[in-house]
């Protein structure tokens, strides 16, 4: 059935379950490091890998972190609320318990507005709750799959990372714009854990994952279908993708006069959703209070103070740096395309430099830079600030443009401030004015020719005057003013 | 009196004071330990593990830091067994399970660092029913520990070990965990003094939990002064629990030394003496509460009428969080691990590890656990046993209007035998009768030895319930009861213990 | 009353493998303690709070701050199975028929 079709005789419900990885320097219970990349199992200590005897003691930043999450989300903050242990045997779960909230959620009821065609639709927000990662698990044997393989094996660097869920109401209303919507709201999610700075926010390494509820009421029926979860679909376009393809398979089923089976799916590179393995019985997790731990009771000016934190809305922020900017809006969209630039642009102005020149240097040199070297843009070993001083030198006329990257280059190389790489590398552009005219001199004394023609008025001539000091200068001069010595002594 | 008699019948306190003039050595009384320990302990099994070198090392070192001018705090160079549910680096610590057996834990308890911070010389650890579960070291995994007072009993549990330990002269002092009774019960059968502070007070940080809420470790010793010069070492707050309370410790030490009640007004539980209590046991019982009065304090009777539904709510909420805590022990990343033979996967794996691990009352209680927080019947058993728990803390607030301590018997009976209740668990239960309210209020509590029952001649433990963060209490008491007794008994109520043979203890 | 295939069920939840003769005995005294527990939830009624701890507290948190050795060798040193630094287990799903 062609989806004009399902979308004319459903009604298509959403909901969407998003975990968030915190960014904080230490793991969610102890003070293990929440890099990524060490070797297995060196950041674990006896409490992430639940030891006998340990215990946990919350991080601060993580419950700062999610009260800031639930304020972006309109939601309220309750007043006292528990961690609770959910109970289930997995491997990669170190205490065959995940630290989880339940009843009691940190933020509850809240409302996001995502735009999408023009038109403005609405995410009601359930909870934000608190709780661990897990670790992870490597098949061995069997093509490196769950299924089928000889054995596994687990590195518990994840686990305890402090992660947060969000979890909307169901979504209605969105008709034929869902997929979109649900993706849409992925996006500002993603913009808005970035601008909070509580997480690096990437879906490509999991920092953001979504589980995709999806179910189809036949129009002018309130009876809700039966829905699909689709676990872990991991980058926008996979989140409309899904919701599409659910939408897709479930209004054939339903138009066959067949049943939706409520089941877990898992999404597929290829664009498809399978199912996932069944469960016999239902999961009785046996939730209670984490005894371990007290309670979180977040008081008013607790919350007050964080509020104050919040950064703009993220659609505001855009509107209004475009405006601040005076780009084109293919210049602005230039910079949206680039996942980071817009920080890294906005940070580099920040630090005094123009919009322009920041975008230039952002776009070009560091886009080339980050591309060669395969990572993200935010990602460089460069901060905004360093290239705000570049881009100062390079005003200043203390290097030129091709010193300019020289110095960057020097940055990257990890060799210091731009002033560190400017000393080191002796790069500044010589203003010495006894160094510049010896080299005048000299160079007039050697191409006699040329500096007849000069002296005859033919300008154009002090090119050759000019390449010659500036190689003899090692290009560390500045042209303009090479230039003008010339002239004054053939004028 | 030998030497070595001197030196392991000594309090902690005097063997501290000696210590600290270097009238003996550390090396000398720790040795003279670890010999009562390899003569008596083949009757006893007071010890799972005896750490013979790192403790002469320990003690050297300590003889070495005095000989050099430092001064170490009263307990220095003083031995102490340490119950083994508490992680010490690089010795064995098994909870008393088979699942845990070789399992060396790469970090130690914040208690066994504040021993060593405080130059107490561990000794080894000691035996205790499986995962502390059970009131009479039956259930350990490495079989029972012997009453030193009658080797057919037991010693009471789960802390049966350090309680013998400490009334067998293996060690002047012990530490002991307590959920619903666990210190408390095994020092009344033995005779000796065991502490359960108020909850919080003692991190909890590297002892491995039974019930996270009820767990609280303490002292163990055969003196109240010295009980209290060792729960002012352990206590105090620690930022690895986050269930610590940040409160200065009651002077306990100064209580001990004073045991002045003169005006204090103690009220005996009403609900605790009838039915199922031995004749004994009341009647030393009274015998405390007259004596007590004799020296100054007010006597007043307490009805807590939730009290007698502390026992059921305990068998709520305990195996509810036994349940979790034990999940970990899976066979995965530490301990025993069963039918990995390549074609069973890993739930099967674990099955079969923790079906062979666990003995018979952990997966009874893990059982029993599971159930009580299944979907469907959280609110009726572990919701409604939160509730209680409720009440239960609100009758000890009453009580503690109408007194500055309550007192009562601290076990229904005094020793009973290996073997006797083993297959009626509910019997087994009940020895907890009257300990399990302390640890569902989280309040301080106690057991100070008020003589022999007539009829056994076995030890009677009475015990003192002190508000939260009043701990002082205890020991004042604990102090005075023990003035008063010993001046009618013309001696320590220990003295009266049959030898034990090859006993380095000569009378 | 639990019967014998309940506790089969939660001891499977449980992962706990028991033989018969365990299943049997349990049942019979799991029952005999589910008796002796009813009246609490008959006396602990609607209105009244619970309480988890003795002496409340709130808000125990720590800094985000990293305090940590990397000690790998230590924490697998307890491990039945090790392979590459790694946790060895059994595979996790069981086999097909």
């Amino acid at each position: 059935m062609p989806y004009d079709e399902v979308v004319a005789r459903f009604e298509p419900v959403l909901g969407l379950e998003v975990h968030v990885e915190l960014s904080t320097k230490s793991k969610m219970w102890c003070g293990c490091p929440t890099d990524f990349g060490g070797e297995p199992n060196s950041h674990v200590c006896p409490v992430c890998l639940g030891l006998p005897g340990s215990l946990p003691v919350v991080n601060r930043l993580a419950v700062e972190s999610a009260i800031r999450i639930g304020l972006s989300l309109n939601c309220d903050i309750a007043t006292w609320c528990r961690f609770a242990r959910k109970n289930y045997f997995y491997p990669d779960m170190p205490k065959d318990y995940q630290v989880s909230q339940y009843d009691e959620p940190l933020c509850f009821d809240g409302n996001v507005a995502v735009e999408v065609g023009g038109l403005t639709y609405q995410v009601p927000i359930e909870r934000v709750h608190m709780e661990e990662d897990a670790g992870k698990l490597t098949h061995v044997g069997g093509a490196g799959r769950i299924s089928g393989a000889d054995y596994s094996l687990i590195d518990y660097n994840r686990a305890g990372v402090p992660l947060m869920e969000i979890v909307t109401k169901t979504i209605h209303g969105t008709g034929a714009a869902a997929p979109e919507v649900a993706s849409g709201y992925m996006a500002f999610l993603r913009d808005m854990v970035r601008a909070l700075g509580v997480s690096h926010g990437r879906m490509e390494r999991g920092n953001l994952r979504c589980d995709v509820n999806v179910s189809l009421t036949p129009r002018g029926s309130s009876e809700l279908g039966t829905r699909s979860e689709t676990k872990n679909v991991n980058s926008l376009r996979a989140v409309a993708d899904a919701v599409r393809y659910e939408m897709m398979r479930q209004g054939a089923i339903l138009a066959a006069g067949g049943r939706v089976k409520q089941e877990t799916r898992h999404w597929n590179e290829g664009g498809y959703t399978t199912p996932g393995r069944s469960k016999e019985e239902a999961q009785d997790y046996r939730y209670f209070p984490e005894p371990d731990l007290v309670p979180v009771a977040p008081d008013p000016a607790w919350v007050d103070e964080l509020r104050a934190t919040l950064p703009e809305h993220p659609a505001l922020r855009r509107a209004r740096l475009a405006a601040d900017w005076g780009f084109t809006e293919r210049e602005f969209g230039d910079i949206l395309a680039i996942e980071g630039a817009l920080e890294l642009i906005a940070d580099t102005v920040a630090a005094g430099t123009t919009p322009a020149a920041a975008r230039k240097w952002w776009l070009t040199e560091l886009a080339r830079r980050a591309n060669e070297a395969g990572v993200a843009l935010d990602e460089l070993p460069i901060t905004p600030a360093q290239v705000a001083e570049v881009q100062a030198l390079l005003a200043d006329g203390a290097v030129n443009d091709k010193l300019a990257r020289q110095v960057i280059e020097g940055v990257l190389a990890g060799e210091g401030s731009p002033a560190e790489v400017v000393a080191s590398r002796g790069l500044a552009v010589v203003s010495d004015t006894e160094a510049l005219d010896a080299a005048v001199i000299a160079a007039i004394a050697a191409d006699p020719e040329a500096a007849a023609k000069v002296r005859d008025g033919k300008v154009a001539a002090a090119g050759a005057l000019i390449g010659a000091v500036m190689k003899n200068m090692r290009g560390q001069a500045d042209a303009a003013k090479v230039r003008e010595l010339i002239l004054a002594k053939l004028g | 009196m030998s030497d070595i008699t001197s030196l392991i019948t000594a309090t902690a306190a005097e063997l501290g004071q000696r210590i600290a003039a270097r009238e003996i050595s550390s090396v000398e009384v720790v040795r003279a330990h670890l010999d009562q320990i390899t003569a008596t302990d083949e009757a006893v099994h007071a010890f799972l593990v005896v750490d013979t070198e790192r403790a002469l090392a320990q003690a050297a070192a300590v003889d070495a830091r005095i000989a050099a001018g430092e001064r170490l705090g009263p307990l220095a160079g003083v031995p102490i067994a340490v119950k083994d549910l508490l992680c010490y680096e690089g010795l064995p610590t098994t909870a008393g399970s088979r699942i845990l057996e070789g399992w060396v834990p790469p970090y130690s308890s914040t208690v066994v660092r504040r021993l060593n911070d405080a130059g107490l010389v561990i000794l080894g650890k000691t035996n205790l029913d499986e995962f502390a579960m059970g009131s009479s070291t039956e259930t350990s995994g490495y079989g029972p520990t012997h009453n030193p007072w009658d080797l057919t009993r037991t010693p009471g549990g789960s802390g049966g070990g350090s309680a013998a330990a400490v009334s067998a002269y293996q060690a002047p002092l012990a530490i002991g965990t307590d959920t619903g009774g666990s210190i408390r019960q095994p020092a009344a059968v033995t005779g000796s003094v065991g502490a359960k502070p108020t909850y919080g007070m003692v991190s909890r940080y590297g002892i491995i939990a039974m019930a996270s809420s009820l767990d609280q470790a303490g002292p163990v010793a055969r003196t109240t002064l010295d009980a209290a010069l060792l729960h002012q070492v352990i206590a105090g707050h620690d930022p690895l629990d986050s269930t610590s309370i940040n409160a200065a410790v009651a002077d306990v030490v100064g209580a001990a030394r004073s045991g002045d009640v003169k005006g204090l007004r103690i009220g005996l539980v009403t609900e605790f003496g009838g039915e199922g209590y031995a004749p004994g046991v009341e009647l030393r019982t009274r015998e405390a509460v007259t004596a007590l009065s004799a020296a100054g304090a007010e006597v007043v009777e307490v009805s807590c009428p939730h009290f007698v539904h502390a026992l059921a709510t305990y068998y709520l909420i305990m195996p509810a969080e036994v349940s979790s805590n034990l999940a970990r022990y899976d066979g995965m990343r530490y301990g025993l691990r069963v039918g990995d033979d390549g074609d069973n996967a890993v739930e099967t794996v674990m099955r079969l590890t923790r079906g062979k691990g666990f003995g018979t009352e952990a997966k009874r209680r893990i059982i029993l656990g599971t159930y009580a927080l299944s979907a469907g019947y959280y609110d009726a058993f572990y919701g409604s046993a939160q509730k209680m728990r409720t009440l239960i803390a609100r009758d000890f607030t009453a009580a503690f209007e109408q007194c500055d301590v309550l007192v009562s018997p601290a076990t229904p009976t005094t020793a009973f035998r290996l073997g006797e209740r083993v297959a009626d668990p509910m019997a087994m239960y009940k020895s907890d009768l009257c300990t399990i309210p302390a640890n569902l209020a989280g309040v301080g509590a106690a057991s100070f030895p008020c003589g022999l029952a007539p009829e056994d001649g076995l030890p009677v433990g009475f015990q003192v319930m002190s508000p939260a963060l009043a701990d002082d209490r205890l020991y004042l008491v604990g102090a005075a009861l023990e003035r008063e007794l010993t001046a009618k008994w013309g001696g320590r109520l220990l003295d009266q213990a049959p030898l034990l043979p090859g006993t380095k203890v000569v009378r | 009353m639990l019967t014998r295939s309940e506790v089969a069920k939660l001891a499977a939840l449980a992962r706990i493998e028991l033989s018969d003769a365990e299943l049997d005995e349990m049942a019979g005294q799991l029952d005999i303690i589910l008796g002796a527990v009813a009246a609490v939830s008959a006396v602990a009624t609607q209105d009244i709070p619970p309480t988890s701890h003795a002496v409340p507290l709130t808000n125990v948190m720590r800094d985000d701050v990293v305090n940590w050795q990397p000690r790998a060798a230590a924490m697998l040193a307890g491990a039945p199975d090790v392979e590459d630094d790694r946790f060895r287990v059994p595979h996790i799903l069981e086999e097909e028929q």
